[in-house]
């Protein structure tokens, strides 16, 4: 369970990037953190391993407090709270098999890890992992000959290889076409519904965030002026999260879905078609 | 263009807004580096009387090149060729280690501010003096032959090697080093993990690079007594072996060449 008490961020350049936030993330329990460009959605999840340092307020995961910790505890806590990037994040010039070793770094001395010598567990697990993402046959294949597709896939290996208590996920799909979008979106949340592992999604992509995602948090300056299910989402919460604009359609299901969606095979198809579905779908996943 | 769209009278105009503002200060700036340069080469003293004499001189040092002679003085030669290559490659290997931990703690991104304001300064100072001087102090220091070369290449690869290095290290991709630090990784696996894989096409292609400078400044600082075949050289000139002389330019000019030709193609290949 993870816990942030009246979160509060301040740049040296003097903007206020998290302005109190408190929030409480159930086990099991994914989060789509949604708000415009600046909101402080980045800045919220690195407070969290404290990748960037909050001017004030507490996180607490499984009830140790992060903030507060010194550097070696910090870094016992940090390798159980996996990550996930916008543009991957992947070492480019290392092969696929050590990038998602790398997700071990935090518990294997210096030694090992610079020879490559990792224990028989951790390279089994990982073998485990690259088929469990549909990657097993890449595994000396350099990070940067694969796809964006691809990359986010071993993303995903690399933070679950640190056997995680909680994934961050910092706009996981923001650099990918709408079709591999959908599916890594929806690898993530299928991981999370097996491992009960709770989450935090930062999106811009509002529909996707609410056909794959329960509940639905955003952030405006800073602040969070939504908390709900994602079936509340609608005009005025848009309005108040990202400014007043022509929302267009009530429901967030607008035509334009249907093309991409054509080519997702038989177990996309009409259950795209109304997020809705798909959201239940998941539900039951979940649950 | 179509006919029937008449083009409007140009009533506005536009120059390209120039460096200086200043009308006055702009031209005052022009006449006076013309002025300067103007003085200077006025200051210039030629001695055509002595040129004229000398021309004879260099001919006879272009005759010696047509007939190079690497006989003659075959055993140095080899003995100043040795000792330079050995010198080179021990130099550069050295350097490098030294330049490495140097690199990381000069790199503005990785290293706490005293730490990289000391490594900067050992650069600066590694940098700021040329190789012949350095050779002079060493050779003082040490006495004739190789090893004062060996000590002044390393101290002069480490400036050059970790300046540029750390330079790279400060343009790294820090998204990937974020993903690192975020696994818990510690200080020296997020340098093995995140760092060293960006840089290393940076690392190889920099040490084949000074390899071959290295080269070339052995026999430079050769004359000034720190051994290899610099050293030849110079007895060979101050004898007027010309032909001797010419043997062993020949040799280096072709052994840069080579050194050249094969680092271009590893670098090629690594990147």
């Amino acid at each position: 369970m993870l816990r942030l008490e009246h979160l509060a961020k301040r740049y040296p350049t003097g903007d206020l990037a998290l302005d109190g936030v408190s929030l409480t993330i159930d086990a099991g329990q994914v989060v789509a953190l949604i708000g415009p460009s600046g909101a402080g959605k980045s800045s919220l999840i690195r407070c969290v391993n404290r990748l960037i340092e909050p001017t004030a307020g507490r996180v607490f995961l499984h009830g140790v407090e992060i903030t507060g910790l010194g550097r070696r505890r910090l870094r016992r806590v940090r390798r159980r709270i996996g990550m996930i990037f916008q543009e991957f994040a992947l070492v480019e010039r290392l092969t696929v098999m050590e990038n998602v070793l790398s997700g071990r770094l935090g518990y294997v001395p210096f030694w090992r890890s610079l020879l490559r010598r990792f224990p028989p567990a951790d390279v089994e697990a990982a073998f485990g992992l690259l088929e469990r993402v549909g990657l097993a046959e890449f595994v000396d294949k350099r990070a940067d000959a694969l796809s964006g597709g691809q990359r986010q896939r071993v993303g995903i290996a690399r933070a679950l290889a640190q056997n995680p208590q909680l994934l961050l996920v910092d706009e996981p799909t923001a650099s990918l076409d709408p079709k591999t979008a959908r599916q890594i979106m929806r690898l993530i949340c299928e991981i999370c519904a097996e491992r009960r592992l709770p989450a935090i999604i930062n999106s811009h992509d509002v529909r996707l965030a609410a056909m794959f995602v329960h509940r639905i948090v955003g952030l405006r300056a800073g602040q969070v002026v939504f908390d709900g299910p994602a079936s509340a989402l609608n005009d005025d919460v848009l309005t108040r999260i990202y400014g007043a604009e022509d929302w267009g359609t009530p429901g967030l299901d607008t035509p334009e879905e249907e093309e991409e969606e054509e080519d997702e095979g038989a177990d996309g198809g009409d259950a795209a078609l109304r997020p809705d579905l798909d959201r239940q779908r998941l539900a039951g996943l979940a649950g | 263009m179509t006919a029937g769209a008449p083009r409007p009278a140009a009533t506005r105009h536009w120059r390209r807004p120039p460096l200086i503002k200043d009308r006055r200060r702009r031209y005052g700036l022009y006449g006076a580096a013309v002025a300067y340069l103007v003085a200077a080469l006025a200051t210039v003293e030629i001695n055509w009387q002595r040129i004229a004499d000398g021309l004879d001189r260099g001919w006879r040092f272009v005759e010696g090149f047509l007939a190079p002679n690497f006989s003659h003085r075959w055993d140095d030669i080899l003995l100043g060729m040795e000792e330079s290559l050995t010198m080179t490659v021990t130099a550069t290997a050295v350097g490098i280690l030294i330049s490495l931990p140097i690199a990381i703690g000069a790199a503005r991104n990785l290293s706490p501010p005293p730490v990289y304001l000391v490594c900067r300064a050992i650069i600066a100072v590694s940098r700021s003096l040329q190789e012949v001087i350095i050779a002079i102090f060493f050779v003082a220091m040490f006495g004739f032959g190789p090893f004062a070369g060996f000590v002044t290449l390393s101290f002069a690869t480490i400036g050059f090697f970790a300046k540029l290095l750390a330079e790279d290290i400060e343009d790294i991709d820090e998204s990937q080093a974020e993903a690192i630090r975020a696994t818990g990784a510690s200080w020296l696996q997020l340098i093995t993990y995140a760092v060293l894989p960006q840089v290393m096409p940076r690392i190889i292609g920099l040490s084949l690079y000074r390899l071959d400078i290295n080269f070339r400044e052995s026999a430079v600082i050769g004359i000034v007594g720190a051994g290899g075949i610099g050293a030849t050289l110079n007895t060979a000139i101050d004898r007027y072996e010309y032909d001797s002389a010419a043997a062993i330019l020949i040799l280096i000019i072709v052994l840069v060449m080579a050194a050249e030709y094969a680092s271009s193609h590893v670098r090629r290949w690594v990147s």
